[in-house]
């Protein structure tokens, strides 16, 4: 086939088919109009930011949130955002997994400048991905995982002392959570999961600038861009849920790309009726670590205690009996604080001695 | 376009390290295929999103494939297409697990393929003809971010 000239610039060859718009557009404007999407996330209607916000960003060392470090400080600098940004990083101890990619954020740490914080489930909870997947099995193993970190993210932003945190979710993300949430009927999180700023009373503020930007422009952009990052699959998901709705889900872009951004839209479109409102649990705190709660016990501190009494998948299911007092001889999570005196607890890694390697045009 | 928001790099953006990779020397290597001259044209493969896993761990490979091929019913030649290297690499350079590359005669959902740095969808996908020293690059986008 001839070379065909960018629909938008009209000079250049194209390169990228945008499956959003179907687009046939050349490198630059592509980053060009990726960049601006993401933008017009950020500050449409109030705005994500406000001015002089600090701002955590959960980074894995994966495609997503290099990308997102990297557009964020771009857009920062671009547009004057005001922003004082940090890399949040998470090592959940699975070996040949994390340890390979917390070193694509310590790169990441010296090629944007931003300083990193590094929190372990290990020192937070006592216990390792690894040694919960063998007492639990490799089964909704996911479930812990997920518990546990983002209870880890907000704990890390406290003690960095930011106000917001960002993650790298894309479009396909949130359409899978979309699926995922209706084929196991649940309403709850459904009402939750399209939203792009996620708050409540006692949590920091969690916002998610790529919800409408899709997984393959990602992939073009860090290709193009030649970004570092880091690529294999958890070693455990194979066997999880998610997975059937991600198969689902490229299969339907496949044959009809703007699927993706309509599932989004259906998530966001749904209303609950009043009476199904009204008998939805209401937020508290948990009685033993003080993290927000819609039981007496968090997820966390249940699933902790289901561990320590080294029970197996049966820690998942939560039982009301619990004492706000742990059993004797159990590791507890330390009371949350959600706003900690920035000075006395560990400071964030700083930028002095990573700036070496930096060269900004 | 201003390029002044860059920042630098060492990295070629396909998302592996190099421990991931494997030693050169231990590329198992693809039977001998004709020499390269006017039958055969070179073409060059790369892996990215973690796919070189599947191919022995390599994530770049040079191989040589016939310039023509026979067409669908045979009864003349035609110029060869992606669709045969599709086929070609399966036979021959994928070392485990075909349903994570494949998917009947083309990719599995998922897989970006470009064609010298341009989308294949651009090119006519499978259909596209193989020049010599074309660089294909197959980039999985199926893996955490």
């Amino acid at each position: 086939m001839p070379p065909t000239p960018c629909s938008l610039c009209h000079t250049a060859r194209a390169l990228v088919k945008r499956p959003k718009t179907g687009q046939q557009v050349c490198k630059d404007c592509f980053f060009e109009v990726f960049e601006t999407e993401v933008h017009n996330t950020i500050v449409e209607g109030k705005g994500i930011f406000e001015r002089g916000e600090k701002v955590a960003i959960g980074a894995s060392g994966g495609k997503d949130s290099t990308v997102l470090a990297h557009v964020l400080s771009v857009l920062n600098k671009r547009y004057h955002y005001g922003l004082d940004l940090f890399l949040l990083s998470i090592d959940e101890g699975i070996t040949g997994y994390r340890d390979d990619s917390l070193e694509t954020v310590k790169q990441n740490q010296i090629e944007y400048g931003l300083p990193l914080k590094i929190l372990s489930y290990n020192e937070l909870y006592g216990w390792t991905m690894d040694k919960i997947v063998e007492q639990v099995g490799r089964r909704n193993n996911c479930t812990f995982c997920g518990v546990f970190r983002r209870q880890a993210l907000d704990r890390g932003a406290a003690q960095l002392g930011v106000d917001h945190i960002v993650t790298g979710h894309n479009a396909d993300d949130i359409a899978e959570t979309v699926l995922m949430n209706i084929m196991r009927g649940d309403i709850a999180r459904l009402g939750r999961c399209t939203a792009v700023t996620t708050q409540s009373e006692d949590t920091i503020k969690r916002s998610k600038p790529f919800k409408y930007a899709y997984e393959k422009e990602i992939v073009m952009y860090a290709y193009f861009k030649k970004l570092t990052y880091f690529s294999t699959e958890c070693i455990y998901s194979p066997d999880a849920y998610r997975g059937h709705a991600r198969v689902f889900l490229k299969d339907l872009e496949a044959i009809r790309p703007s699927a993706i951004v309509d599932i989004i839209h259906s998530g966001e479109s749904f209303q609950l009726e009043q009476s199904v409102q009204k008998g939805m649990k209401a937020m508290q705190t948990c009685l033993r670590c003080g993290y927000i709660s819609s039981n007496d016990l968090c997820k966390a501190c249940a699933l902790l205690e289901g561990l320590e009494a080294g029970l197996d998948r049966s820690a998942l299911r939560q039982t009301q009996a619990n004492s706000s007092n742990a059993p004797t001889g159990h590791r507890t999570i330390p009371m949350f604080e959600r706003y900690s005196n920035v000075g006395a607890s560990q400071p964030a890694e700083g930028i002095e001695k990573a700036v070496q390697a930096i060269e900004i045009k | 376009m201003s390029t002044s928001d860059d920042i630098i790099t060492t990295s070629n953006g396909l998302g592996y390290t190099s421990s991931s990779a494997a030693h050169p020397e231990s590329l198992v290597k693809p039977p001998q295929a004709p020499s390269a001259g006017e039958d055969t044209i070179e073409i060059k493969i790369e892996f990215g999103g973690g796919l070189h896993l599947l191919f022995s761990s390599q994530p770049s490979h040079k191989i040589h494939i016939p310039r023509n091929i026979p067409n669908d019913d045979n009864t003349a030649t035609q110029p060869v297409n992606m669709r045969y290297l599709v086929k070609w690499m399966k036979s021959n350079l994928l070392s485990e697990r075909e349903e994570m590359f494949g998917d009947g005669d083309g990719v599995r959902p998922g897989i970006l393929v470009l064609i010298n740095d341009a989308d294949w969808e651009l090119e006519g996908e499978l259909e596209y003809e193989l020049r010599d020293r074309d660089e294909i690059v197959f980039i999985s986008t199926l893996h955490g971010g």
